[in-house]
């Protein structure tokens, strides 16, 4: 097996990455790679609540993450790389050798217009979705797995909410 | 004077929390004990300004979420620990709220534990291979 998922969820771990591709996927481990979450152990000790005690979570600073990224590429057992916005997710692509990205949740803010139910872009945040494709990546979106895997310039033409 | 543990805020995916009031509020015409919110497509950060603002306008302690994973859960755990004498339960069923807004106590830690432990009882299975 391998890191079966590369998400992008400003949520982090919450009952979609858990329960939702957790279970159907058999995940052992969760990389989670966030600057802020990596160094604040009450953050860490929130997010491993989430979890059920026979999943691992490895939480790891950007830095770290593109020098252990191949190490759990060879793991036995499945595991999903999780990211909670694009620039840190570009990273991984650029440096850690990411070629398949799900955007999974990026959720409503000022500034940001709604794309899908579940994916809400700045035009910043559009053009970083494209310069992923443009480096190799894969994107697609995808909130669950029994939803369509909805390809990149679909979502970026689509509109919801009005 | 009233003898009641105050409101509670439930909070969960999709219409979850607005599914069970209505289920109190059919049992036991206490629906309007419970302040419902749904989350669909905030982000973590939204999702906390929402649990503060009903905290603050409710006065609300307690808050009940679905599933201990769930974003409603992360963002009360954060948002209560600015909020002294707060609880937060997770993974709420009927039988815990109903336990709750039955409660005769004043104390809403009090009531919520209590409701805990019931709700956590109140699971049962029957049947299965002959």
């Amino acid at each position: 097996m391998t890191l079966v998922l590369n998400r992008i969820d400003d949520r982090l771990i919450h009952g979609q990455v858990v329960v939702g591709w957790g279970q159907p996927l058999d995940v052992h481990f969760i990389v989670l790679v966030d600057d802020a979450v990596a160094s604040s152990e009450w953050e860490q000790e929130l997010y491993r609540m989430g979890v059920p005690p026979e999943m691992e979570v490895r939480f790891l600073s950007v830095s770290d993450a593109a020098a252990h990224l191949d190490d759990y590429r060879t793991e036995p057992r499945a595991g999903i790389l999780l990211t909670g916005d694009i620039a840190t997710m570009s990273r991984l692509v650029a440096v850690a050798g990411v070629r398949d990205v799900n955007v999974g949740g990026i959720h409503h803010r000022a500034g940001r217009v709604q794309h899908l139910r579940y994916v809400f872009l700045t035009p910043d945040e559009q053009r970083a979705l494209r310069d992923l494709a443009e480096q190799g990546a894969v994107v697609t979106a995808q909130d669950v797995p029994a939803a369509r895997a909805v390809p990149l310039e679909e979502l970026l033409a689509a509109r919801e909410g009005g | 004077m009233s003898n009641a543990p105050g409101l509670a805020i439930v909070a969960g995916h999709a219409d979850f929390a607005a599914g069970l009031t209505s289920a109190v509020e059919a049992i036991t015409g206490h629906g309007d004990r419970l302040v419902p919110i749904q989350v669909r497509g905030l982000c973590g950060e939204d999702i906390q300004a929402l649990l503060r603002e009903k905290l603050k306008d409710s006065g609300a302690l307690v808050i009940f979420t679905d599933l201990q994973a769930g974003s409603c859960t992360m963002a009360a755990r954060r948002v209560l620990r600015e909020v002294p004498g707060s609880v937060l339960v997770a993974g709420v069923n009927l039988p815990m709220l109903l336990d709750f807004v039955l409660s005769s106590g004043t104390d809403p830690v009090a009531a919520a534990t209590a409701a805990a432990e019931r709700g956590r009882t109140a699971v049962s299975v029957h049947g299965g291979p002959a």
